[in-house]
């Protein structure tokens, strides 16, 4: 399973350069293979996930954050710079890479995309448990803005700042409690007991696993990714 | 009034009427004892009201009883069981019912292994057994009215104030295809079959006709939440389960009406048009939404009076209540369902509702709830059980074994049928355990039974065997399903639901994610879930929640109020844990904020820091701290246990008045406040805990105290001049902070948890001579010690 993305770059990249995509889909089952039953970012889905790229990159092979910026829906988001920043942010493409780029092509668009892709029917454990680190990682990448491994305080602040930056000054005023008291629950969580001059760097990965166990990650980060084209529609 | 109707039975109530009079028969005999040694020493007998019928004018005859004891023809006590003999009965039911669910758990290793509901029922049993062996005539306790007017609404308005709103909307579609599909499906497949089977040979069921056994499989076909809730809340399955079977127990309810009254209607004419299928669908759609439409329009109204409530916090709960059974009963005026419209009504209040009362209000509600809900629960299954002791039977071994086997048989193919369906759609798969739960915990209640019950005797000859039907059913599904679900979810290991209460940051991950999946779908470029989702509730925040909240707190955002419901819960945990050092265990208590905070500070907030105290000032310091929280605590308790009973007629009224008065004197005369600023991650309470043990938490959160709420100690009587001054030099520092002070201060009051407002004479006079500080909730709040500390009850006052 840890290979997939893999695979959707391969694929994309295919798509991209041929751009007969649906002959080529139709005749390879690499992919098929590789995830079991059934695809779970179809072909035609990939066809109009492209288009809603081309639709919004203004038909430019690469997309910038202005573009994204432009997206009426999305101008009433809380976190929406975080949301852009995770599109450009290298750590999510899965190559190891580091830091964050101006424009991204159609594959890293996908790459970002299969991050929100919807589980198989029936996984093993192992799968399960991949996945939730994967979809746990790309949240975790998305508060860890200096790629430090570790959510610091002022990261965690940061963000809960933004989620509760539409409701003025009120919400300014709580959010720095809010994240210090979160903050405490994951040092106490985590560390158990504390020394008064011990000092709770950040929130780590493991951490971060630990502390949202509870939430199902991987039924809930997911999202329907279309079969049908709705891009005209949208805004 | 239906209670009334339907237990005032001519029979039954003489039955009752002559063992109530052997009882107290007995009962004068006694009293008869008591009441010539009363007469005797002391003219006080009010112990025979108890038993004289509760009858004042008696009662104060009684009272001169030794000066008429000659009179040998006055009626010193006289009996009157059938003045009270209905109300007198219905205590004895809900009593009893209350005793068995009392006893069901005092026998540990019972309710682990058969659930509550199969025990109730064969107490039930027993009860109309041994009714019959006493010779009389079973009292038909489960009638329609009762059951319909009575013991469902609380169930279903206790389902719908509480239904999850979350897991409920994500699966609306799968539970709507189970609830409509699924039932209709049934009701045919059952309905059809059992005609074909008793149109064979030999079965002596010929007489049985199409629309009667149509009607019977939709009474028979419906999932039942009664009996869903009570074997599934024991069985912990996870979030997902429950609420795909519970959600469709409660939706199917429309399917069963339209379908219940389409043939029972249709069983008169004896013929089916086209015509009448249309009028069917539109029926079903006018009886569900309609139903919806009524129960969202009290809910709107409950939760709009609500916005008004907060003079008169006594009768807040009332409204919840009374406004959900005027939706229940208006809707089942129109023949809508009643169930649908509790559930729309409940749902739709309770986030304005809870954001409007105090949290008192919020726990009466609650327990009223829980407590109605489950007294009502227990009575049905036991009524299950002696109406089946009671109700002419009519045994038919084919018609009855068919039934068992066509519900089981349909309910497996349906939900496998409709789940293939639903997986093409559903973005996480039901799998084939899933599917075996769904289709096993498919359990008949007494809905199906009190719907059969319903049925007229001369329209349906076979209602009798209709009925001995339903409760076979019933009792297989809820006896064997039931008691058989529990095993085998653990040997399925279906996952089972986590209790761990919500932590913050999981609060904060969530609210992350549904904006991060907003984003990525308008990323996307389509408009599903999760947007209309976000366009919903960015509505609700602009228009509705100004319309039906009260003040400020509209603008609340729900991660802010989550933060502060849960501050409060901690405070509360505090003080009920006694309000000492000692911290809940849930709460981050071995970790402080000097740990995540940076040790380097601004020089700005480092040069605020305290002048560094010596070792015996310090202990001073703490020393005065403590005796003053303590008094505090001491005096603002016996406050509170007024304030809270406050009752104008009560005898201590007076003396509760004097004692506020005094009060307030009291208050005048404190002028020295401390304020010692806190950390924010921290809850005050939290703080306050530390401060009382660990000496360099102190530096710590003043260290670290920019601009963050405070907590305010007043101090009622300053030990030594000396060190008031050093605590004025505290306030002094801690002014700044007390601007957030006292906005969190405010959000507290609003809260108004733990105790009522003191007399508004009472905060501003505090207020004017606190130099502002407003915030006594808070103080009280954090200062009420608990239940313990009992012996400082009766110590005078003042200090």
């Amino acid at each position: 399973m840890n290979n997939v993305p893999s695979i959707y770059i391969h694929y994309s990249l295919c798509i991209y350069s041929s751009c007969h995509y649906f002959n080529f889909f139709l005749k390879s089952s690499i992919f098929n293979c590789i995830v079991g039953k059934g695809p779970v970012i179809s072909f035609e889905q990939i066809g109009i996930l492209h288009k809603r790229f081309k639709q919004l990159s203004h038909n430019e092979d690469t997309l910038r954050r202005d573009d994204l910026n432009t997206i009426p829906d999305l101008s009433c988001n809380p976190i929406r710079t975080q949301i852009i920043e995770a599109f450009f942010d290298k750590r999510n493409f899965h190559q190891n890479g580091e830091g964050t780029v101006q424009e991204i092509s159609f594959e890293e668009f996908l790459v970002v995309m299969s991050h929100f892709r919807p589980p198989a029917l029936n996984m093993t454990e192992e799968q399960r448990e991949s996945i939730r680190r994967e979809k746990l990682r790309f949240l975790f990448n998305m508060h860890d803005t200096d790629n430090d491994g570790t959510i610091t305080l002022e990261e965690y602040r940061h963000v809960v700042e933004e989620l509760l930056s539409r409701s003025g000054a009120l919400g300014k005023e709580t959010a720095k409690g809010i994240a210090d008291a979160a903050m405490l629950e994951v040092a106490s969580i985590s560390m158990g007991h504390m020394e008064p001059d011990e000092f709770y760097e950040g929130i780590t990965f493991e951490h971060f696993l630990k502390i949202l166990k509870d939430i199902e990650i991987e039924t809930r980060m997911n999202i329907r990714f279309l079969n049908m084209d709705t891009t005209n529609l949208c805004k | 009034m239906s209670v009334r109707v339907a237990l005032h039975s001519p029979r039954g109530s003489r039955s009752f009427l002559e063992r109530g009079l052997l009882l107290l028969v007995m009962l004068i005999f006694l009293e008869g004892t008591v009441l010539t040694l009363g007469a005797a020493s002391s003219p006080d007998i009010s112990a025979q009201d108890n038993t004289g019928g509760g009858d004042d004018q008696r009662g104060i005859e009684g009272r001169h009883g030794h000066a008429n004891y000659t009179k040998k023809a006055f009626p010193v006590l006289s009996l009157d069981y059938r003045h009270i003999h209905v109300p007198f009965e219905i205590s004895l039911w809900v009593l009893l019912a209350s005793l068995m669910k009392l006893g069901f758990h005092l026998i540990p290793r019972l309710s682990s292994i058969v659930p509550e509901s199969c025990l109730l029922i064969v107490v039930g049993l027993l009860v109309g057994g041994l009714i019959k062996l006493a010779g009389e005539e079973v009292p038909p306790v489960l009638d329609s009215n009762l059951f319909f007017l009575c013991l469902l609404p609380p169930i279903i308005l206790d389902a719908g104030y509480f239904l999850p709103i979350r897991p409920f909307m994500e699966n609306i579609g799968t539970i709507l295809m189970f609830a409509v599909v699924g039932t209709l499906w049934n009701a045919f497949f059952v309905g059809g079959l059992l005609y074909a089977v008793c149109q064979i040979e030999g079965t002596y069921l010929s007489q049985v006709e199409l629309l009667p056994c149509l009607l019977f499989g939709s009474i028979i076909s419906a999932v039942d939440p009664v009996a869903v809730l009570a074997v599934f809340e024991e069985i912990h399955i996870n979030e997902l389960l429950h609420i795909l079977v519970f959600g469709e127990s409660l939706l199917n309810d429309a399917v069963t009406v339209v379908l219940y009254h389409l043939f029972e209607e249709y069983s008169d004419a004896g013929e089916v048009t086209p015509m009448d299928v249309v009028l069917g669908v539109i029926c079903f759609l006018i009886v569900s939404l309609g139903g919806i439409a009524v129960g969202t329009i009290y809910g709107i109204l409950a939760a709009f009076t609500s916005r008004f409530t907060s003079h008169t916090r006594v009768i807040e709960p009332l409204f919840v209540f009374v406004y959900s059974y005027m939706a229940y009963l208006s809707a089942e005026m129109f023949h809508l369902s009643g169930i649908m419209a509790l559930i729309a009504c409940g749902a739709v209040m309770r986030p304005y509702v809870e954001a409007n009362i105090s949290h008192k209000s919020h726990t009466t509600v609650k327990y009223f709830l829980k407590m109605w809900s489950s007294v009502s629960e227990t009575l049905i299954f036991i009524f299950l059980g002696v109406a089946t002791v009671a109700g002419p039977h009519a045994w038919n071994w084919t018609f009855v074994s068919v039934t068992v086997i066509l519900c089981l048989v349909s309910r497996v193919i349906g939900v496998v049928g409709l789940t293939f369906i639903i997986n093409k759609f559903r973005i996480v798969k039901l799998t084939t355990k899933d599917q075996f739960i769904v289709a096993y915990g498919g359990l008949r209640g007494a809905i199906a039974f009190s719907l059969g019950y319903l049925l007229d005797k001369d329209l349906f000859p076979m209602r009798t065997m209709f009925l001995t039907a339903i409760i076979t059913e019933i009792f297989f599904t809820v006896f064997v399903q039931g008691m058989t679900i529990k095993p085998l979810v653990d040997l399925l290991a279906v996952k089972k639901k986590q209790e761990a209460k919500r932590s913050i940051n999981e609060e904060i991950h969530t609210q992350f994610l549904d904006h991060l999946l907003t984003g990525i779908e308008d990323i996307c470029g389509h408009y599903g879930h999760h947007h209309w989702k976000d366009k919903l509730n960015r509505f609700n925040k602009k228009y509705i929640k100004k319309c039906l909240i009260a003040g400020e707190r509209y603008k609340e955002p729900q991660l802010i109020a989550f933060y502060h419901k849960m501050e409060f819960k901690q405070a509360i945990e505090l003080v009920e844990s006694g309000g000492g050092v000692k911290l809940p265990s849930a709460m981050p208590s071995q970790v402080s904020m000097q740990n995540i905070q940076p040790k380097k500070l601004p020089p700005a907030v480092a040069e605020r820091a305290l002048p560094q105290f010596t070792k015996g000032r310090e202990e001073e310091i703490r020393k005065i701290l403590r005796s003053n929280l303590q008094k505090t605590r001491q005096r603002l308790r016996s406050y509170n246990r007024h304030t809270l009973v406050a009752d104008p007629f009560e005898d201590g009224w007076n003396d509760f008045i004097l004692k506020k008065q005094r009060m307030i004197e009291l208050e005048k005369k404190m002028s020295n406040y401390l304020t010692v600023p806190a950390a924010p991650p921290d809850s005050p309470t939290m703080c306050r805990a530390r401060l009382a043990s660990d000496p360099n938490a102190f530096y710590n959160i003043k260290a670290s105290s920019d601009g963050v709420p405070t907590i305010q100690v007043d101090l009622a009587s300053p030990q030594s001049p000396d060190s008031v001054n050093m605590l004025n030099e505290f306030s002094k520092r801690g002014a700044t902070d007390q601007g957030l002070g006292q906005r969190e201060g405010a959000d507290r009051d609003e809260d108004q948890g733990l105790m009522m407002k003191p007399s508004s004479a009472g905060i501003e006079e505090k207020g004017e001579e606190g130099g502002g500080n407003k915030n006594p909730g808070l103080m009280r709040c954090l200062s009420d010690p608990g239940p313990s500390n009992e012996d400082e009850e009766d110590e005078p006052f003042l200090p």
